[in-house]
């Protein structure tokens, strides 16, 4: 906007003459009338220091004005007693013109307040609350978590109780017959899965490298519903289960039962049977120290033993490698190193009906056989 | 009201006020600590409960170092939905030799009081190398460099000691094998019964499967001990506690 100019002279409305006059200002001169806008700051600070300097006033030390006059009061208005004008003392406590009332608390508030004192009696005698000498005082109710959070398990177990007793002990072949405990064992599996299975093999049952995929119809161990039992029960290589699943890929590298020349051979060899991109002179070299080394567990053509927990090799599902891919420096690491692959056992953790869900949702997936 | 007319007097004077206030907040404090002290029932003896073998107890102190109670909590409340969970409801005697315990107070992870044996070894590593190559899902940081720094047992026996004299009950032969003891548990090549007879349920194991012993060894101890002491298939918790 412009400089106002006398050109455009303001035209004050009678509310805003007024102001100017209680200000003292002139509604005529554009450069402070209330009616340019844009004086509406320095009308504003004008009015308010006029009003701290009534205040300042009123309020100033004894020691300028004389012995005080006596204490101001405010007049406010009671809400729930219409029309019904209190007088509120002042602290006498005054800065820079801000005053301190001595305003009562108010009443909703206060009558809370005693409601809690009068309810923390009651919770007192209610709950376990005040230690004596030996106990704490125990309460009328008898509160007790730990027996609240074992009735409520409990409470659960006994709803559960028919068709948990009959799952544990039905044959595990029967489990898929009867539609009922099929439905039961497969939507309780499923939690029991995303709770404790999850996060080796994956929400999806998809696994990672090193974590078999439950979903497709290739298994280490077996695929039965028998099989897939037995391995959530005892478990894979678990140091802390005697009845474990158990062999062990020796580790051609680093303990130097193969060189790093015939470490590639073999590779290549795993990547020729499997129908991967190699060399064939190397593989040819490789498969003899295949047939020496590997065809105890991985059988002479490579095709695994599920006895023994050794993958076929010539098929397209890799447990260790990106992507499930194959990947020739993954399987050279597997070949030098030795892959340990374990699987905790889950006698202790999980009961035999949670066991068998559990083994009927992971056969359900897919793959089960 | 003439009494509350001397509230005044308090209110005016700001070390009066400073002086009544500290009175009060130590007579609630011994109201409510002191009892914790001498009450039957808020010390519950549990069997199995032993302090951590030297490995262990390196592996918690980077646990407390790295800030894993920033966002895992080590404290099975009892509630239904946290026992099916995580097993069986924490208690206080299995943190009674954590020196800070680590219960902590906030879950951006799960909760780790019972993981101890709920994972492989294998697990833990890859999953601390990088969490997402597991659980893809995760926003936890990877810790592949633990992997990779070596530690010693140079100053283990004053390690020990240093939680003697807060009350772990170390015995001077414990203090005396730490060194030895610290070695054997991440070797599997070395004798471990003087371990297992000082630790019962030690487990003896190379846990990050790489030679020497990094602080991923220790961690993992650490990690797959913890919940495991106490067997809960024959230890029955008073239900009035």
């Amino acid at each position: 906007m412009a400089d106002p100019t006398d050109d455009d002279k303001p035209h004050p409305t009678p509310r805003e003459q007024q102001v100017a006059d209680n200000l003292h200002v002139d509604a005529s001169d554009p450069h402070e009338s209330p009616a340019n806008p844009e004086n509406r700051i320095g009308i504003d600070r004008r009015a308010a220091d006029d009003e701290n300097r009534e205040q300042i006033l009123a309020n100033a030390p004894e020691a300028i004005i004389g012995p005080t006059t006596p204490q101001r009061t405010r007049k406010t208005t009671a809400r729930r007693v219409a029309r019904n004008v209190v007088e509120v003392k002042s602290t006498g406590h005054s800065w820079d013109g801000i005053e301190e009332y001595d305003h009562p608390l108010p009443r909703w508030w206060l009558w809370t307040f005693y409601a809690t004192i009068i309810w923390s009696v009651g919770y007192v005698l209610a709950y376990p609350a005040i230690p004596l000498i030996n106990s704490a005082t125990q309460g009328l109710l008898g509160h007790s978590v730990r027996s609240e959070v074992a009735g409520e398990i409990q409470r659960f177990e006994e709803a559960n109780a028919p068709i948990a007793t009959r799952l544990a002990s039905v044959e595990l072949e029967q489990i898929g017959q009867d539609p009922e405990l099929l439905n039961y064992a497969s939507n309780a599996g499923g939690a029991i899965f995303r709770t404790f299975c999850a996060q080796c093999h994956g929400s999806g049952a998809q696994g990672s490298s090193g974590y078999p995929n439950l979903l497709d119809n290739e298994w280490l161990w077996g695929g039965t519903m028998e099989e897939i039992h037995t391995t959530v029960l005892h478990g894979i290589r678990d140091p802390l289960d005697p009845d474990t699943r158990y062999s062990e890929m020796p580790r051609f590298g680093t303990d130097q039962m193969l060189d790093d020349q015939q470490i590639d051979q073999v590779v290549h060899h795993v990547l020729a049977i499997s129908g991967n991109p190699h060399d064939a002179a190397l593989a040819a070299e490789g498969e003899v120290i295949f047939v020496d080394n590997c065809s105890a567990c991985h059988m002479e053509d490579g095709t695994g033993d599920q006895f023994q927990g050794a993958p076929d090799l010539t098929d397209a599902v890799w447990l260790y490698g990106a992507d499930g891919q194959a990947d020739p420096a993954t399987i050279r690491r597997i070949v030098h190193d030795g892959p340990f692959g374990v699987m905790p056992s889950w006698t202790d953790r999980l009961t035999e009906s949670e066991i068998r869900a559990v083994a009927t949702y992971v056969h359900g997936l897919g793959g089960g056989e | 009201m003439a009494l509350l007319d001397h509230h005044k007097i308090i209110e005016k004077n700001a070390t009066l006020l400073l002086v009544f206030s500290f009175l009060i907040v130590t007579i609630g404090g011994l109201v409510q600590i002191t009892p914790l002290f001498y009450l039957e029932n808020t010390i519950e003896e549990v069997e199995g409960v032993r302090p951590y073998t030297p490995l262990e107890l390196t592996g918690r102190d980077i646990y407390v170092r790295e800030g894993c109670y920033t966002c895992h909590s080590q404290m099975i409340r009892p509630m239904r939905d946290e026992v099916e969970r995580y097993g069986h409801y924490s208690l206080a005697a299995e943190s009674m030799y954590d020196h800070p315990f680590q219960w902590g107070s906030k879950r951006t992870g799960p909760d780790l009081a019972r993981v101890g044996g709920r994972y492989s070894d294998e697990w833990h590593v890859d999953h601390l190398v990088n969490p997402q190559a597991v659980v893809p899902e995760s926003i936890m940081p990877g810790y592949g460099f633990l992997r990779e720094r070596m530690i010693a047992p140079t100053h283990m026996s004053s390690r020990l000691t240093a939680d003697v004299r807060v009350g772990v009950p170390y015995t001077e032969e414990m203090v005396a094998e730490a060194r030895a003891d610290f070695l054997a548990q991440a070797n599997p090549d070395l004798d471990p019964s003087g371990l297992e007879e000082r630790y019962p349920g030690a487990q003896q194991r190379n846990f990050d499967r790489q030679p020497g012993i990094s602080e991923m060894d220790a961690l993992v101890a650490y990690l797959q001990v913890l919940g495991t002491m106490v067997d809960f298939s024959t230890f029955e918790p008073d239900p009035q506690r």
